[in-house]
């Protein structure tokens, strides 16, 4: 483990930028299941990118090709937001 | 050349506000902080000051966003009182371990209840303990003046901390006296230009401001903010010497007045030093060794000079104008920890809560000794 720093090696406030931060795969926060998509039936409305809390919705452009499994927290908003069903929760 | 204007404190305040000049100010009218507001905001819509005054829909609300165009970088005023600052107080811990230097004017006044609009610092004690910065005016001149000052404490590199400039609700925010205002372009030069090191919106250099600390570091973060504080009083003292080098007058952490051989003092904030002051002087007349010790900054308490200044007095007697149910009032419990181990008999009295007057004769009963734990107070007196 990493040796903690004192009050006075801390940056003001504690104020952190990205390249002092470890980045934590959240995606292991899934419990079981994770978005799958049909890409012949998506129209490419683009409501699962707006919605999703964690910006796990990856696109090409503007053209959405699918999702960012790494920090996916299996939340389910985007299936559920879909509105030709194109997305749907399936097993791990 | 100095601009001898007739105005109350909260008009003070505001043309303060007006020569800095802050490109934010988000706040909500309360009494009697409500003449701060409203004479800045008229000189805003006149053209006098360039600031986007965000009317928030409450305090909380208003040092909320305080906090946010605080560290956007724009230069950051607010004004509240007494219940307003009470809602707000949430706020004002994030602003201050977020280290966010906001200069806020309280005008001092009673908390509810029972309900009441009348000075006293209960208001002010309530965010004792929140990492803030404290100074008190004893008139409309030094309001004026500690509102000058204020953003260079707040904004120095050591603190980056808010800064609360307060002044007795009525006694000093409506009542007009002569105040000496400098000009305006000496004011800008004095303040200079507002610079934060971490501005949220740089987006070349992203951020996590005001972070979720664990037992692992809130403890150290803590830590930091009193470090900030302790270097406030070293801040205080550089920015007191350039502001009396252009004005003339010196607001240090504390103003000694005629203690030097003084046998006996009394040791109180805001308007009060005032009317000690004449008292002390007629004592002196009467060739009774006595004086004033005015506390400016109450956070940080100036422990060490506060000690030194009052080492060879035999009795000093602290008024506070809040109480502290149960406990001992905060002048009172400041002043005993730092006379303690000393030869200084030391005494506390509440006075003037909810508005009521401490006036002349009152003090000289302290200053004789005679003078009950809750001056002016009707009916039986419980030991303090």
């Amino acid at each position: 483990m990493a040796e903690l720093s004192t009050w006075e090696q801390l940056p003001v406030a504690g104020v952190a930028q990205p390249a002092e931060t470890p980045r934590p795969l959240t995606g292991g926060w899934r419990t079981g299941e994770k978005p799958a998509v049909e890409l012949s039936r998506c129209v490419n409305c683009l409501l699962c990118w707006l919605y999703c809390p964690d910006s796990a919705i990856t696109l090409a452009g503007e053209t959405f090709t699918g999702f960012e499994l790494d920090y996916c927290k299996g939340c389910g908003i985007c299936a559920d937001v879909c509105p030709v069903d194109a997305i749907a929760m399936v097993p791990e | 050349m100095n601009d001898l204007r007739l105005l109350t404190g909260g008009e003070a305040v505001a043309h303060a506000m007006r020569q800095v000049d802050p490109d934010v100010v988000p706040v909500y009218p309360i009494t009697p902080q409500t003449p701060i507001i409203q004479t800045f905001a008229k000189l805003v819509a006149d053209g006098k000051a360039h600031t986007e005054i965000v009317n928030v829909e409450s305090e909380h609300s208003a040092m909320s966003a305080a906090i946010g165009a605080a560290l956007a970088g724009g230069r950051t005023m607010t004004a509240t009182s007494s219940q307003g600052l009470a809602l707000m107080a949430e706020v004002v811990y994030i602003a201050a371990s977020m280290r966010a230097p906001i200069v806020m004017a309280v005008g001092n006044r009673a908390l509810s209840g029972p309900i009441n609009i009348h000075c006293d610092h209960s208001d002010s004690m309530l965010v004792r303990d929140s990492g803030v910065v404290q100074l008190f005016a004893e008139n409309a001149q030094e309001a004026y003046d500690l509102m000058l000052m204020a953003p260079r404490v707040a904004e120095d590199p050591r603190v980056l901390l808010p800064v609360l400039v307060c002044l007795d609700g009525f006694t000093i925010t409506h009542s007009a006296e002569p105040v000496s205002l400098l000009p305006d372009e000496e004011v800008a030069c004095f303040v200079g230009p507002y610079r934060i090191p971490n501005d949220v919106l740089d987006t070349g250099r992203p951020t996590t401001q005001g972070p979720f600390a664990m037992p692992d570091y809130y403890f150290e973060l803590r830590r930091q903010q009193t470090a900030a504080l302790e270097a406030a009083l070293e801040v205080l003292d550089e920015v007191a010497s350039d502001f009396e080098q252009l004005s003339g007058r010196r607001h240090g952490a504390l103003e000694a007045y005629r203690l030097d051989d003084a046998a006996r003092a009394i040791v109180a904030l805001g308007s009060t030093a005032g009317t000690v002051k004449d008292v002390v002087d007629e004592l002196r007349d009467e060739q009774e060794p006595v004086g004033l010790l005015k506390l400016v900054s109450f956070r940080p308490f100036p422990a060490g000079a506060v000690a030194a200044v009052l080492a060879d007095c035999d009795r000093v007697s602290v008024l506070d104008r809040a109480d502290s149910p149960g406990g001992t009032p905060p002048v009172h419990a400041e002043l005993a920890a730092a006379l303690y181990g000393g030869e200084v008999a030391l005494s506390g009295h509440v006075y003037g809560l909810g508005g009521r007057d401490l006036h002349p004769p009152d003090v000289r009963e302290v200053f004789a000794g005679v003078a009950a734990p809750y001056v002016g107070l009707r009916g039986e007196q419980c030991p303090v």
